[in-house]
């Protein structure tokens, strides 16, 4: 390439050096790009090393020691029987008074298919398990599996299992790992959930909408708006003592609900984890509001001025309908964030072993987080295996719920 | 007295010595101007004097800018509308605006003429509200392009098609004034005569000032011209007003002349 005029004197470059110069740029850029690559490479192989580990520890081979051989209880495989037959293996293989007392609980009629099984499992099978495998060992190490079992456990069947079933899903808590399931933690989880948004929803809405038209810019106002952008970064324990201080110790007459007539006996409820988690969450959806709010543009507002409309008449027909999958949004970030804490649940006290489902606002109550917590802590090594499966049940309540939000979204973006 | 009298016959509106501030800024000193009725004034002069800030002080839209303040008077049918006991809602009911950038809402064709009359306390039957939509629609010129498509969003027409909907919004609410800010700017040249042409039927039932940057637009379109120009203090002054034929054959400053010849701005 010749340039334009050789006798000029440039500072620009020529010829040669010029496309040594335009290569060398070309090479800091694929430089950087190399970087960001390699970033993005960097978290799919975080997020993969997750997801190993959990699977890891949800499927594999469990070492398992029966009271009674199950296939000498029926002619057929247990699972094939009927409610009939259950019960009949049942009253064969108890004691009369021990299947008089179930009776008595409530009659064998009543009861379904599977809480029969149940029952057989229980009160016939007793299952123990003496060992259990990851799902590597599983794949790769059959062989030595079977090895260990023939020697260590002769009397052991050696089963494939998925630790995380319908069964783990629709029981309640219970100290033998086997039968451990997560209903209660996940109703509680539901339950805190759904008051929290109810709660933080038109509360963060509201403030944002001040906050953003009508507050002017003042001393005070502007302080408002500072400490809210500050408290979004408050560490969660600290909203735990707070919310053990006002909702669950001064605010006990509401949040045990004695002033509703369902006494609790004390403010560890529902409600009151609720509340905390809204003070949580709170600044997150205010501050999203107002950006969603302030995204709006100008000119929309104009014209509805221009045609007389009050400033309410304003935000209420074009500002909030614009503003609203951006408030979207913002309440998908904040209750994700919700559903995994933990730590301020520990301090408010969700209870750790609880077997009855929450049957409203002021029922105790535990969460996924704190039965994961609670698991995991535990030195026993069935039990990181339904930690593991409680993690897969918390991470597709967090991505469903998202999803909701996310067609809600898309679904006032469209509109007009 | 006498003087006001005659003012509202002839004017609708009137403004006197205002000066209009930003914060500590004065951006407009000592305007005033009377717009005639039935009538199209064109605002003109070089970007940032201030033209466009008088005629937002016209229906009191820089009430919506932080910091701003009015001194002096804009008087319509004898009313100060700074006066404290008018209202700015109402003051932008009976003056309309269409802005430079079309903007109608993200909503029907249908409900951007019918939100103005619907938040204004309209009572009317659905038929009325048709009617009504479809008036204000061919008063735009724009019924034949859209009387199929009601329902589809506003969004969806081409810019002028878009301006053309803004004015037919305006139109909805009874304005007695239309005030224009640059309306088409944004739009291409066959759009802009058509906005043009609109303007000139428009003129015997409403009263317009437009504020443009197309001096042939100005010449072309306007009954009435207000040439503006920025002091040494950067603050907006009215250097020249009369009829458009006068300002541009014969005009009666130096600065107007200059301007309108193409030697500065």
């Amino acid at each position: 390439m010749t340039t334009l005029n050789e006798d000029v004197k440039s500072g620009l470059p020529q010829g040669e050096a010029s496309r040594r110069n335009i290569a060398s740029r070309r090479r800091k850029g694929a430089i950087w790009r190399t970087i960001f690559l390699s970033a993005t490479i960097f978290g799919l192989i975080a997020l993969s090393l997750l997801i190993y580990n959990v699977a890891n520890e949800v499927f594999g081979y469990v070492a398992i020691e029966y009271a009674v051989d199950p296939a000498t209880l029926s002619d057929k495989p247990l699972d094939e029987l009927n409610k009939d037959e259950l019960v009949a293996v049942l009253q064969g293989n108890m004691r009369k008074n021990a299947f008089r007392t179930l009776e008595n609980e409530k009659p064998m009629a009543n009861r379904s298919d599977s809480e029969v099984y149940d029952l057989v499992v229980e009160r016939v099978l007793k299952p123990q398990t003496l060992e259990t495998w990851t799902l590597r060992d599983s794949w790769f190490n059959k062989a030595a599996i079977d090895a260990q079992v023939a020697s260590d456990f002769p009397e052991a069947k050696l089963e494939f299992r998925s630790w995380i079933s319908t069964s783990f899903l629709t029981t309640p808590m219970s100290s033998d790992p086997l039968r451990a399931g997560v209903r209660t933690a996940l109703l509680g989880s539901l339950w805190m959930i759904a008051i929290t948004i109810l709660f933080a929803f038109p509360i963060g809405v509201g403030a944002a909408i001040y906050l953003e038209e009508y507050a002017t810019d003042n001393r005070f106002n502007r302080i408002i708006q500072t400490n809210i952008n500050n408290l979004a970064g408050v560490p969660s324990i600290i909203y735990g003592m707070l919310g053990l201080v006002i909702f669950v110790r001064t605010l006990e007459p509401i949040t045990s609900g004695r002033m509703f007539g369902a006494d609790s006996g004390n403010g560890r409820t529902i409600v009151a984890a609720s509340l905390t988690m809204m003070l949580l969450i709170l600044p997150i959806m205010i501050i999203n509001g107002q950006e969603a709010i302030r995204a709006v543009p100008l000119s929309l507002r104009q014209a509805s001025y221009g045609l007389g409309a009050t400033k309410w008449q304003t935000i209420w027909h074009h500002v909030l309908p614009n503003a609203l999958p951006g408030i979207f949004t913002g309440t998908i970030l904040a209750i994700s964030r919700a559903i995994g804490e933990t730590a301020p649940l520990i301090v408010v006290g969700a209870s750790t072993f609880i077997v009855t489902d929450p049957d409203g606002p002021f029922a105790k109550f535990t969460a996924l987080p704190i039965q994961i917590y609670n698991w995991t802590s535990r030195p026993q090594p069935e039990f990181a295996h339904i930690a593991a499966s409680a993690i897969v049940v918390l991470l597709v309540m967090l991505l469903s719920l998202n999803a909701i939000a996310v067609v809600l979204r898309n679904r006032f973006s469209k509109r007009g | 007295m006498t003087e006001k009298q005659t003012d509202t016959a002839q004017y609708t509106l009137v403004v006197r010595n205002m000066n209009v501030y930003y914060g500590a800024f004065r951006a407009i000193n000592n305007v005033s101007l009377n717009i005639e009725r039935n009538k199209i004034t064109a605002l003109i002069g070089p970007s940032g004097c201030g033209k466009s800030t008088v005629l937002r002080s016209l229906n009191r839209m820089n009430d919506l800018v932080n910091g701003a303040r009015v001194e002096g008077e804009v008087l319509f049918h004898e009313q100060n509308l700074y006066a404290n006991d008018v209202d700015a809602v109402e003051v932008r009911r009976r003056i309309g605006m269409v802005f430079q950038k079309p903007n109608p809402f993200p909503k029907s064709i249908y409900d951007n003429i019918a939100f103005g009359p619907r938040i204004n306390g309209w009572k009317g039957t659905k038929s009325e509200m048709d009617d009504l939509v479809e008036r204000c629609l061919r008063q735009a010129a724009l019924w034949d392009d859209v009387k199929d498509k009601l329902k589809e969003s506003g969004l969806a027409l081409s810019g002028g098609q878009q301006q053309r909907l803004c004015i037919a919004r305006a139109l909805a609410v009874e304005p007695e004034v239309i005030l224009m800010d640059e309306p088409c700017s944004a739009l291409d040249p066959i759009s802009t005569l058509k906005i043009e042409e609109l303007m000139m039927e428009l003129r015997q039932r409403y009263t317009i000032a437009i504020v443009t940057h197309n001096m042939q637009q100005a010449a072309r379109a306007s009954d009435y011209t207000a040439f503006f120009l920025m002091n040494d203090q950067r603050a907006g002054e009215l250097v020249e007003y009369g009829p458009t034929g006068d300002l541009f054959t014969n005009p009666k400053d130096k600065r107007t002349e200059d301007y309108i010849t193409g030697r500065f701005g």
